[in-house]
């Protein structure tokens, strides 16, 4: 036993966390395991800068009247709640956090394809971030995260170009990483490992990043044609200068839908690790979960005219925005069957991760059929930009994407820190997320279905007891976020050495000491198994 | 068949093909993000031609088609001599190379001369979109809006262009410094592909704002 201990410490003398010391070490690094941590932090603070936000609206929200803030403080606190949580939140938290960490593990690669491109991406998100802020400082942008011409282009009176100007450059953030990622998939996978060796993890991130490098550009150049008519009020989007309003709305969801899909991929890429661990079985139907992430990939591009239903876009478009919005729930729908079937006569078990991998499951669930209500057309139209909005994409969002994070997380916390995090209050606590999140955005699919609109103060006092319940959801939403934030710093210190493989799961990752050295490998690995080989574990353990 | 010095291969690459490999997918895949960022002011140009015919045809009439097509011809010789550059590159003539990298740099900065010329004379004129636009057009906004495009799409350009020459400057210098061999030009290659790239968007600049107008 002792031996053992002296071994894992002595592989953690060796480690990415201590080979090189001092700030420097870090701030010039071109790990991709250290950039990953870079991330992990910077993520982690937006995302309770966006919470707070989230957290004062919520509070404005408890009464009918608008009495804790004014209507244009609330208008900009859920503007800069909508800009940070999804660009610099949602859209690199997972693909920049455990996919920059994970990606060249898993293909049995060194690093990235280009590691100080891969630096260049956190800096120029910083940067991009750092804008941000400074214009939340200045007074903040009532815009919505939407940033609708006319009103950002001629009528607000906030920093709209600063904001802008802060997306802008986090969008190259983006395209370096999904250029990264492409080229390090493509080229650098270890001897044996085919595509259909590839653990599920990096078909979706592979998605992922087709979606990065087409779609972000088309951001970047539409938010330039917005500063452009701010700044010299020359009119692209403006109607009284012969431009065309609802050509920025499809510019702008051109981008946005599919960054819809940025933000869930990810997770689903997370999901199917954790389902296939937890219940020792190879994921059901691979081919079909591979595939289902690109053709996710694809046809989320072709889907952008839904969010415009009401926009005044011709009919024809709209009923074949429509039906193809229809179309992606096919191949969504492929994936929540098969990790339901992967648990069938699986030997599961209940550690954290798992918890979060089936919460997001359901949520999922619940946030794709609501998704369809809002592709019918009739629908749409009664419930377009009322709370049911909020609450659909909030149950993708936060249901999907933030649940899969903290469970990824947690499944790889051993690996990025060499420490087991504390199991009995991070089930706690991923029990408390659950609650809290259903408490939360439940009621606000009601509400909406009512006639409670989005993005207003105040509201008609038959309201108020669905706010308070969703309030109150809020709240317990916040301590279920903040006690992880404190479990996993405690742990970084004091938590018990983790083994290369606690879960004793398949998957190169694994295979390493925890934490990883530098070069990731002591020798190049060579694959010549399947992903999710746990028939074949079993079959070795037997023998041993 | 293919050893770059040991010092060109990076460490966490195993094979100096999977390097050169590498590197082009890499610059592929930028150029698609390229294509993207051109293609969405491409398609809201298309928008407004459709609304505002006339209009925008006022505009490329207002074009000077001499120096669009000198300025043509320039760029395309420029893209002769970079393909030239790399070609002397993979043959080992390194200081052909170096001679023909700054010739590209040259001529990429007599583009630059004679679009900002350009630029001049509609400052002159007053097609400066903005408070100083002046036209007596009765499609005086449509005509704007033309001038709008043409300025943010060949401005959007000639910064790819500015770019691209301080790059081949760049890589010339690195030639001189003995950086390549003829087993070893993989980042001029990829310097190409970038100048090739930007050659062709001023193809399609010039027949959306220089020839579709040439009838009125």
């Amino acid at each position: 036993m002792s031996t053992t201990i002296a071994k894992l410490r002595a592989a953690q003398a060796h480690s990415y966390l201590t080979e090189q010391r001092g700030i420097r070490s870090w701030l010039l690094t071109t790990d991709h395991k250290r950039i990953a941590l870079l991330y992990t932090f910077s993520v982690t603070g937006f995302f309770f800068i966006g919470g707070v936000f989230a957290l004062l609206m919520r509070l404005e929200l408890l009464t009918p009247a608008t009495d804790l803030v004014s209507a244009h403080t609330y208008n900009e606190l859920f503007s800069m709640h909508g800009i940070i949580m999804v660009w610099f939140f949602l859209i690199p938290s997972i693909p920049n956090t455990l996919g920059n960490f994970l990606i060249p593990m898993m293909i049995g690669a060194k690093d990235v394809a280009f590691p100080k491109l891969n630096l260049a991406s956190w800096y120029v998100y910083m940067a991009g971030g750092i804008i941000v802020l400074y214009s939340v400082f200045r007074g903040g942008v009532d815009t919505g995260w939407t940033f609708y011409t006319p009103f950002s282009t001629v009528y607000s009176q906030t920093y709209v170009v600063g904001a802008a100007l802060g997306i802008f450059i986090s969008g190259f953030a983006s395209i370096m990483t999904g250029l990264n990622f492409i080229a390090t998939i493509h080229r650098l996978r270890a001897p044996g490992m085919t595509w259909f060796r590839l653990p599920l993890f990096i078909w979706s991130h592979y998605a992922t990043s087709v979606i990065f490098v087409l779609a972000t550009p088309v951001l970047a150049v539409t938010l330039l044609m917005l500063a452009v008519e701010r700044i010299f009020q020359v009119g692209i989007f403006s109607a009284p200068l012969g431009g065309d309003p609802v050509l920025f709305q499809h510019m702008f969801w051109f981008y946005s839908h599919p960054a819809v899909y940025i933000m869930v991929l990810p997770g689903m890429a997370v999901v199917s690790e954790l389902v296939a661990a937890f219940s020792r079985k190879a994921v059901f139907g691979y081919t079909f979960v591979a595939f289902a992430s690109v053709s996710i990939a694809v046809l989320g591009f072709l889907v952008w005219g839904h969010h415009m239903f009401v926009a005044g876009q011709s009919v024809y478009s709209a009923m074949y925005f429509s039906v193809l919005s229809y179309l992606v729930a096919v191949p969504s729908a492929i994936k929540v069957f098969n990790w339901t079937a992967t648990l069938y006569k699986g030997s599961i078990s209940w550690e954290t991760p798992m918890l979060y991998a089936i919460g997001f499951i359901g949520l999922f669930t619940i946030g794709g059929m609501t998704g369809l209500f809002l592709a019918a057309l009739g629908i749409d139209v009664h419930v377009t930009d009322t709370y049911f909005v909020v609450a659909h994409f909030h149950y993708i969002m936060v249901g999907g994407t933030v649940m899969a994070y903290l469970g990824g997380m947690h499944y790889w916390w051993p690996k990025i820190s060499g420490r087991m995090y504390p199991e009995g209050i991070s089930k706690l606590s991923a029990l408390t997320v659950f609650l809290g999140f259903n408490l939360t955005f439940f009621p606000q699919f009601v509400l909406g279905y009512l006639g409670m609109p989005r993005r207003y103060a105040a509201y008609p006092p038959e309201f108020q007891y669905l706010h308070i319940l969703s309030t109150a959801g809020a709240t317990i939403l916040g301590v279920g976020y903040i006690m992880p934030l404190i479990y996993f710093l405690w742990s970084w210190h004091y938590g018990p050495a983790a083994p290369p493989n606690p879960w004793r799961a398949t998957g190169l990752e694994w295979q390493t000491s925890s934490p990883p050295p530098t070069e990731n490998f002591e020798t190049t690995p060579i694959v010549t198994h399947k992903a999710y080989d746990y028939a074949g574990m079993k079959e070795e353990l037997r023998l041993v | 068949m293919f050893s770059p010095p040991a010092s060109m291969l990076r460490e966490h690459y195993s094979t100096p093909e999977q390097q050169r490999e590498t590197v082009t997918v890499g610059m592929w895949i930028f150029l698609a993000t390229e294509v993207m960022l051109f293609g969405g002011l491409f398609t809201a140009f298309a928008v407004y031609r459709m609304y505002y015919t006339r209009g925008f045809d006022q505009g490329s009439a207002e074009m000077s088609i001499l120096l669009g097509s000198i300025n043509t011809a320039v760029l395309l010789t420029s893209s002769l001599t970079m393909a030239l550059a790399i070609y002397s590159a993979a043959a080992g003539r390194l200081l052909r190379t170096y001679g023909l990298l700054l010739l590209t740099a040259v001529i990429g900065i007599a583009f630059l001369a004679i679009k900002f010329t350009e630029y001049y004379q509609h400052y002159q004129q007053h097609k400066v979109p903005g408070v100083w636009f002046e036209s007596s057009s009765p499609d005086a906004g449509a005509l704007q809006l033309f001038y709008v495009f043409y300025f943010a799409m060949t401005g959007l350009h000639a910064v790819h262009m500015s770019i691209g020459i301080a790059l081949v400057v760049f890589y010339a210098f690195r030639t001189a410094a003995g950086r390549f061999s003829s087993e070893y030009y993989t980042p001029l290659e990829a310097l190409g592909l970038y100048w090739h790239f930007v050659d062709i968007v001023w193809i399609f600049l010039f027949a959306i704002f220089y020839i579709s107008g040439l009838h009125t």
